[in-house]
């Protein structure tokens, strides 16, 4: 295979650019304090764990890996149902939905 | 009936009216408690008599494993021969006399089932302690008659003068005797490391066998036996307990402080009379804390106003004379004196109770006098015993201690002489107790006299049992000048089957020194016995009050201050270093020590609490960072460190 | 030599919409350029040849979730307030910590035995439905009927978080 040389079609490029995208998500996570942006970014960083799975299970030619990709869609569904109808609660009793608000259990 | 039957017979009927009386007795009518404990101590008695005439050799009645593993296998089993057999007649026997007392003497008590429950525990501890084969059993009596004897001291614990001085009392020889059973415990465990078992005929066997024994390990074995002995016997320096236990019932003084339980460091010494015999050193001891013991206490007796306490101090008195017995290695001579002892002593202290019941709880000779009258039957048996203690010919004291004496003027001159000034103080304070206590006039006053009277046919009955065995109890063992072919029948009849005993002879004194002996032991007595019958009877002298003492008299009224030094040499420092540990070690450090570590945490906690902010960057944050560095450490450990 | 740039044009788009979905001040704009990334995503699957988590991607995030953040915002109608954000030393720190985590990931891609490798031309079939759906309703089934139950749950908590607080006392 000639492929060394091709940087394109490496798959080390998927996992350079999912480390990327799971850095970018845990930065927005870090410095936004939206709680929906927050939900966002977590989601984006789900997203790069996936597309590092799917890299992987093309490397070694298993489907497991993508089975597992299906299960973690399917739970970042049920996921996002639940937080955004947390959100919409939280919303409603504070009426904000910046996150730093929220540190009632603190002390 | 099988012998082995007869044996768990005989052990389980004291223990069945332990138990219902124990269970059942506050509800029971007190004839009917007095009568089961007192019925099943004398069918235990019964059944000893059938041991005691088909006895033939030595036998083991085995009953069940209590210990069974590896090497070490420790057994219930009880051992059948003349020892055993005569410690059990002697117990069952008096004991069943002395609880027929108490069935007077107790009737007015409000603990009366109690009173007969522990008497009954105390007997089958007592039997448990005698007829075990091996030193385990032994020693499960040794410690169920001293808790027995801790509970009857401080019977009325509850006393409205005198309960805390009764419970003191109680403390004070449960203590004593832990010191000695510690004894009992180290010469337990030496035993089984030097011979791997407990039963007394293996380890017999084995010192017969190996006579290369004789170093030091039997030296401290049979040390750790004797301070066993001293502890339960009473003998310097743990003696003063006995005294003090006088405040117990005083059927209890007779049984258990006089008659048996104090006797069993005599026992255990007899039982094992062939690890002693290759420690002569102990042996030493042995007779020389004997000595010292019945020196001291006789010297202690002569002046105690407390008709009890004159007769506690002459127990420790006697006792130590059996010591010196043993110590010449004499162990049917000691044994004799035993069974005498415990009938004359019995006596005197039942006489005694029959006097202070009589007298209705007074204690004090001072204010007696003149009971002669009053109390005919108490007066006359009282007056036996204390012949038979002073040694007046014939009675059974007199061949007892004769023996005695004569292996002391064999062996050790030196021990003679102390002898003969501690016999001599003993009927010098006997029959001082006796003349202020029946003769001249009633001290007591007018009140307390009309209401002196005899006791009840319960009580008087054993009295008078008790003074027959005390006259004729010297018939056991006549010495060699009179009736050839009965003379030393006790040392035959236990020589015959106990372990050890036919390898020791005792010495017999030839006839001129014999007749020599006695006449002198005779004179004395007698001497004593006239000249205390002219001081106090005809002269009419009195126990002087405690101020008027002279020197002497003082030194012995007030015990040596043994108990003094004791408290000054042992309690202080104890107290002191208790004080210590209460005030500077466990406060200053430990309780100080743990309130700095409680501060050290709540100041750390409150530190680390600032980190928990509440905002939920700052928590991803260092999720972030703790990624990071677990990474950072697997990149390291593979890169680097492989 | 095509899809050397096409995979790189691709890779730095992501990238670039990613960053946006978090510099982006308006909340509105995020999930716009979220849905964005997940195009590219989905982009990046049907390049490795997954063709059915494509189509799940596709459907699922860039369809069902993303609309249902759009939902979300509406209601809260969040227009009118400022967007809150963290102090400009907490961002520092957080753009400290994200670029020390990448460099680290970074660093330990650098020793995988994948580095260099293109993905297997004989075995590029794992990715398709066929395949998937046999692994799915063989070896995994039980997990695949249990999602149900979770679905179940997780509505139901939508429902019950969802609604008013009187209408549960009701």
């Amino acid at each position: 295979m000639q492929a060394a040389s091709s940087i394109g079609t490496s798959l080390d490029f998927f996992l350079f650019v999912s480390f990327a995208l799971f850095t970018i998500g845990a930065i927005g996570a870090m410095t936004r304090k939206n709680m929906i942006v927050l939900l966002m970014c977590i989601e984006l960083m789900l997203n790069a764990v996936n597309l590092m799975l799917v890299t992987f299970s093309t490397y070694y030619g298993n489907g497991d890996a993508q089975i597992f990709v299906f299960f973690t869609m399917v739970v970042a569904a049920a996921e996002a149902t639940v937080g955004l109808s947390i959100i919409i609660m939280a919303y409603r009793n504070l009426k904000s939905i910046d996150i730093d608000m929220y540190n009632q259990l603190k002390n | 009936m099988a012998k082995d039957l007869t044996l768990l017979l005989l052990l389980a009927l004291p223990l069945l009216g332990f138990a219902v009386n124990g269970l059942f007795g506050k509800n029971l009518p007190k004839i009917m408690v007095g009568s089961l404990a007192t019925g099943v101590v004398f069918a235990a008695f019964l059944l000893a008599t059938t041991l005691f005439s088909g006895l033939h050799g030595t036998q083991i009645v085995h009953l069940f494993n209590i210990i069974d593993f590896d090497q070490l296998q420790i057994n219930a089993s009880f051992q059948i021969d003349a020892l055993s057999v005569w410690m059990t007649l002697i117990i069952t026997g008096i004991g069943s006399l002395i609880h027929l007392f108490s069935m007077g003497y107790m009737s007015h008590d409000e603990g009366y089932h109690k009173f007969f429950t522990y008497l009954n525990l105390f007997i089958f501890s007592m039997l448990l302690l005698v007829l075990g084969s091996n030193y385990f059993v032994l020693f499960f009596g040794w410690e169920g008659v001293g808790m027995c004897s801790y509970l009857l001291i401080s019977f009325h614990y509850n006393d409205a003068q005198k309960g805390l001085a009764n419970s003191l009392a109680g403390r004070k020889a449960f203590i004593m005797n832990r010191i000695g059973d510690v004894g009992l415990l180290l010469a337990l465990f030496m035993l089984l490391g030097q011979f791997n078992t407990l039963e007394f005929l293996q380890i017999g066997a084995a010192v017969q066998q190996n006579t290369a024994l004789q170093g030091g390990a039997m030296f401290f074995i049979t040390l750790s036996l004797f301070i066993a002995a001293t502890g339960k016997s009473a003998q310097i320096p743990l003696f003063t307990w006995l005294p003090d236990a006088m405040a117990g019932p005083t059927p209890v003084s007779a049984l258990i402080h006089a008659a048996t339980m104090v006797t069993a460091g005599i026992y255990l010494t007899v039982r094992s009379n062939f690890l002693f015999e290759l420690a002569p050193f102990t042996k030493d001891i042995m007779l020389y804390v004997g000595l010292a013991t019945t020196l001291f206490a006789a010297f202690m007796a002569l002046r105690q106003n407390d008709i009890k306490k004159v007769l506690a101090y002459s127990t420790v008195s006697q006792l130590g004379l059996m010591f010196v017995a043993l110590g010449f290695g004499a162990y049917t001579v000691a044994l004799f004196h035993v069974t005498t002892h415990a009938f004359f002593k019995a006596l005197l202290f039942l006489g005694s109770g029959s006097v202070i019941h009589g007298m209705h709880e007074e204690q004090d000779i001072r204010k007696m006098g003149g009971l002669a009258k009053l109390m005919p039957v108490t007066h006359f048996t009282f007056l036996i015993g204390t012949m038979a203690i002073s040694g007046i010919p014939f009675l059974s004291g007199f061949f007892s201690k004769d023996e005695i004496m004569a292996q002391a003027l064999h062996h050790n001159s030196f021990a003679y002489v102390v002898l003969v000034i501690a016999v001599t103080m003993t009927a010098i304070y006997m029959f001082r107790l006796y003349f202020l206590t029946f003769h001249g006039a009633f001290r007591g006053g007018e009140a307390l006299k009309s209401k002196v009277h005899e006791s009840g046919l319960s009580m008087t009955l054993p009295l008078v049992l008790l003074a027959v065995l005390s006259i004729f109890g010297g018939l056991l063992n006549l010495p060699g000048l009179f009736f050839k072919g009965a003379a030393h029948w006790f040392d035959h009849y236990l020589s015959h089957s106990t372990f050890g005993l036919s390898e020791v002879h005792n010495v017999h004194l030839d006839f001129n020194t014999s007749i020599g002996l006695m006449l002198f032991a005779s004179a004395v007595a007698i001497g004593v016995m006239i000249w205390a019958y002219l001081n106090y009877a005809k002269r009419g002298a009195l126990a002087k009050e405690d101020t008027a003492l002279s020197g002497w008299e003082r030194l012995s009224a007030q015990k040596l201050y043994v108990d003094e030094i004791y408290h000054a040499a042992f309690v202080k420092p104890l107290l002191a270093l208790s004080h210590f540990i209460g005030k500077v070690v466990d406060i200053q450090i430990l309780r100080n020590g743990i309130y700095a570590l409680a501060d050290g945490i709540l100041h750390s906690a409150n530190l680390t609490r600032k980190w928990q902010t509440g905002f939920l960057s700052s928590y991803l944050f260092w999720m972030i960072f703790g990624l990071i560095t677990f990474i950072a450490y697997y990149i390291l450990k593979l890169s680097v460190w492989h | 030599m095509s899809l050397q740039i096409i995979s790189i044009i691709l890779g730095s788009l992501t990238l670039a919409s990613a960053l946006m979905v978090v510099l982006s001040k308006h909340p509105i704009r995020s999930v716009i350029y979220l849905v964005v990334t997940f195009f590219f995503i989905t982009s990046m699957y049907i390049m490795m040849n997954a063709q059915f988590l494509a189509i799940v991607n596709m459907i699922v995030y860039a369809g069902a979730i993303m609309v249902l953040f759009l939902f979300v915002l509406m209601l809260l109608n969040l227009n009118k307030e400022m967007e809150p954000m963290n102090t400009k030393g907490a961002q520092l720190a957080a753009f400290i910590a994200g670029g020390s985590l990448f460099l680290v990931l970074i660093t330990a891609l650098k020793d995988t035995l994948i580095l260099g490798q293109t993905y297997r031309q004989q075995d590029n079939s794992i990715g398709l439905v066929k395949e998937l759906g046999n692994l799915l309703f063989t070896k995994y089934v039980v997990a695949f009927e249990l999602t149900s139950i979770l679905f179940i749950a997780a509505m139901v908590g939508a429902i019950l978080l969802a609604k008013r607080e009187k209408q549960i006392i009701e």
